[in-house]
């Protein structure tokens, strides 16, 4: 079963691999945003999925990773390695500081937390004007080199390049889900006390669950950095976070591939319907109730019953 | 069964993917119609002004016919939610798929900036009817960008000057919304009052999210002469109205950015906003031939009266025209088009003579406006003009870029204690 839908979405990547060259600029840049927003979603399905902790704030990470690339690459001309451990790293600790603060509470308690944290983050991005550049954003932020022969700065090679990112984040988050780890935080998302009883040191496991998810969400973001070549507040700011949770809910919690393509879907969804109609947020709200009624558990979710 | 599903899922996706390799790119027909990219939000919170901003160009088409040099002029509108994300998105879409030879529109300063880079490095000509941020034209200019609309300091030097010429107000307190737009209007007006004798005693940040506005009016400084405010849309009647309840109007008179009162807000203001003098390139009420067809014209279509954004379309649109006319109607040669854009200088337009400098900003006229109520409804009333006012003001261009952008602590508060 699990191998079946490992080899679904290893064949889908690979069949958009195989198609990306012979796509127009437009629609391979959507499909690089794509791959790029679900490392995103997939990250904070370690959180919400695995372990059920519903974050509000994982734009932190995000764009706390991307503002750390802004920083370098425009100012210090720091390049692919220094950017990518630097945004990394940045965005752990984060999660590692807000994990501390955050972890002791549950349900709606850890909701309204992670969104005051959240807004911390977006709070500096926005008045911390001589680091973050404010409101404006900082822009003009270059693509790294690989020192190989295709340029990333070119639509094709970095949507190879996003692409193998996202295979290799899908795999580790693969192999941590199904870790003996990874089984763990699936005992405390269905019952806290019995894994308690059992003797699992359920803060540690929580914790740091809180902090992978920072890590990967970190690594999104400083994918996201390069791809867009700019950051501003509005990437941090609370409608970036619900907006992960929401492609989280719709492809299926629970399900990395299932998170991935709801954020797949999500971004083509937000940029075809809105070339057709002003309305496209009735319509995108329309998907979202329809998936809550018809398939609680997500898109994918849906197709494993009796789970 | 279920990996069947599984599989069928995954077919649709691929489907969609496949699919929109299919969208067709437009193919250039010779010499098929001229094509322009217009960014607008027209969803989130601007989007009756994203309204405004469309509704000014399409009237502009629509008085032409949609036509130039014998070719048809297609505009393509797109929604940016107000993001520079979706605003760059939206970019891709269209110089990438659908081709356009031009690209035009955006409100807000982030927007601004992020799109800077994507349009230079695609070479695609393009204009910014209503982003405003100085530097766009100043320390980082945008070689493939003509502003059509203004830089966000350039009435407020003027203002400044008027203050000083026509007005005993010396100790001003000035309080503003806490981001780029409203530092450069204050800072803009600080310089160049300090310089003429002036003097900024306070300065107040409000928070973009402010509700409520009384602990930041308890503490404007009584012994000031007067209050320099910049707001917009909500924040503009929500400060207004808290302005006369908590009895500061009848103390200090208001002055203020053109936004504050702008004719997005006006209407929905009451007797608090009479007196308020501004500065703006456009006033609703310029009493000239050209201004009261356009803002007549403009009432008629769009069913409310003409803002600044919805001037700043139109005339955006009628540069655009004449540039493509100056460029003998070949907007595939992108080089042309843009030096046209660069040349071209506008008499007559509603807002009065137009021309950029070498920075790609307007040189216009700024209206000095006061809040009067005629014939039963607020209009910004022109009380002094400044013609051809420079983004620079009166100062050399070299040496006014060595100044630091105005920022929220540019130029420094020296009278505040």
């Amino acid at each position: 079963m699990i191998d079946r839908r490992v080899a679904a979405g290893a064949a889908a990547l690979a069949l958009a691999a195989a198609v990306a060259p012979a796509l127009p600029a437009y629609p391979l840049t959507l499909l690089t945003q794509a791959t790029i927003v679900a490392i995103l979603a997939m990250s904070l399905d370690v959180l919400l999925g695995y372990t059920g902790l519903p974050s509000l704030g994982h734009a932190a990470y995000f764009g706390v990773a991307a503002y750390a690339v802004g920083i370098l690459a425009t100012e210090r001309q720091v390049g692919l390695v220094g950017c990518l451990l630097a945004g990394v790293l940045l965005a752990t600790a984060t999660a590692a500081l807000f994990g501390l603060l955050a972890i002791r509470a549950t349900g709606v308690y850890f909701l309204m937390i992670t969104l005051a944290l959240g807004m911390v983050v977006w709070g500096l991005a926005f008045r911390w004007v001589s680091m973050t550049k404010g409101d404006n954003g900082i822009t003009s932020i270059p693509r790294p080199e690989l020192g190989l022969p295709w340029s990333l700065a070119a639509p094709l090679p970095f949507f190879y390049f996003a692409l193998v990112a996202t295979v290799l984040a899908w795999a580790a988050l693969g192999v941590l889900v199904r870790s003996p780890f990874g089984l763990s935080l699936k005992g405390i998302r269905e019952s806290e006390t019995r894994m308690r009883a059992l003797g699992y040191n359920v803060w540690l496991h929580k914790y740091l669950s809180f902090v992978i998810s920072g890590l990967f969400a970190g690594f999104a973001g400083v994918l996201w950095a390069w791809y867009n070549g700019f950051v501003s507040p509005v990437d941090v700011q609370l409608v970036t976070s619900v907006e992960t949770l929401l492609m989280v809910a719709l492809g299926g919690p629970g399900t990395l591939a299932g998170s991935a393509l709801g954020a797949a879907s999500i971004v083509f969804l937000k940029n075809f319907v809105s070339v057709y109609t002003k309305r496209w947020l009735l319509i995108l709200g329309a998907v979202y109730i329809g998936v809550i009624l018809f398939a609680p558990r997500g898109v994918l979710g849906a197709f494993r019953r009796g789970r | 069964m279920r990996h069947l599903h599984v599989r069928t899922l995954a077919l649709i996706v691929l489907a969609a993917f496949a699919a929109s390799a299919l969208v067709p790119a437009a193919a250039p027909a010779q010499p098929g119609p001229v094509r322009i990219g217009m960014l607008a939000p027209l969803t989130g919170p601007f989007a009756q002004i994203g309204k405004d901003m469309v509704n000014g160009a399409e009237m502009y088409l629509d008085e032409i016919g949609r036509q130039v040099g014998g070719r048809k002029i297609e505009m393509i509108v797109e929604d940016t939610e107000g993001t520079p994300a979706m605003a760059l998105n939206k970019s891709r879409k269209l110089v990438e798929q659908d081709k356009v030879h031009l690209l035009t529109g955006g409100l807000l300063a982030n927007v601004g900036y992020a799109l800077q880079p994507y349009i230079d490095g695609q070479k695609v000509p393009a204009t910014y009817p209503v982003i405003a941020a100085d530097d766009i034209t100043q320390r980082k200019p945008a070689k493939w960008i003509v502003r059509t609309g203004w830089a966000t300091s350039q009435p407020m030097h003027a203002f400044a000057d008027w203050t000083l010429k026509t007005t005993k107000y010396r100790k001003v307190v000035a309080i503003g919304m806490d981001y780029a737009f409203g530092y450069e209007t204050v800072g803009g007006f600080q310089r160049v009052f300090e310089e003429g004798g002036g003097q900024i005693v306070q300065k107040i940040w409000a928070p973009l999210n402010t509700n409520d506005f009384a602990p930041f009016l308890a503490q404007v400084r009584r012994d000031a002469d007067a209050v320099l405010a910049l707001f917009v849309g909500r924040l503009a009647l929500q400060f207004m109205k808290q302005y006369k309840e908590t009895g500061l109007k009848d103390r200090l008179p208001l002055l203020g950015g053109g936004t504050t009162t702008d004719e997005s807000v006006l209407p929905q203001m009451g007797d608090e906003a009479l007196g308020t003098i501004t500065a703006l390139h456009y006033s609703q009420a310029i009493d000239t031939p050209q201004n009261r067809a356009f803002a007549a014209a403009f009432e008629k279509k769009a069913g409310k009266i003409s803002s600044y954004y919805s001037e700043a379309t139109y005339t955006n649109t009628r540069w655009i025209v004449e540039a493509i006319k100056l460029a003998g109607g070949k907007v595939e040669d992108r080089d042309a088009l843009l030096a046209a854009l660069r040349k071209v200088s506008l008499k007559d337009t509603a807002r009065g003579p137009l021309s950029v400098d070498a920075w790609g900003n307007p040189i216009q006229t700024i209206y000095i406006r006061k809040v009067e109520r005629v014939g039963g409804r607020l209009q910004n009333t022109v009380i002094a003009t400044y013609p051809a006012v420079s983004q620079f003001w009166k100062y050399n261009p070299e040496e006014y870029l060595k100044q630091p952008l105005y920022s929220r602590d540019y130029p420094p508060c020296k009278h505040c204690n």
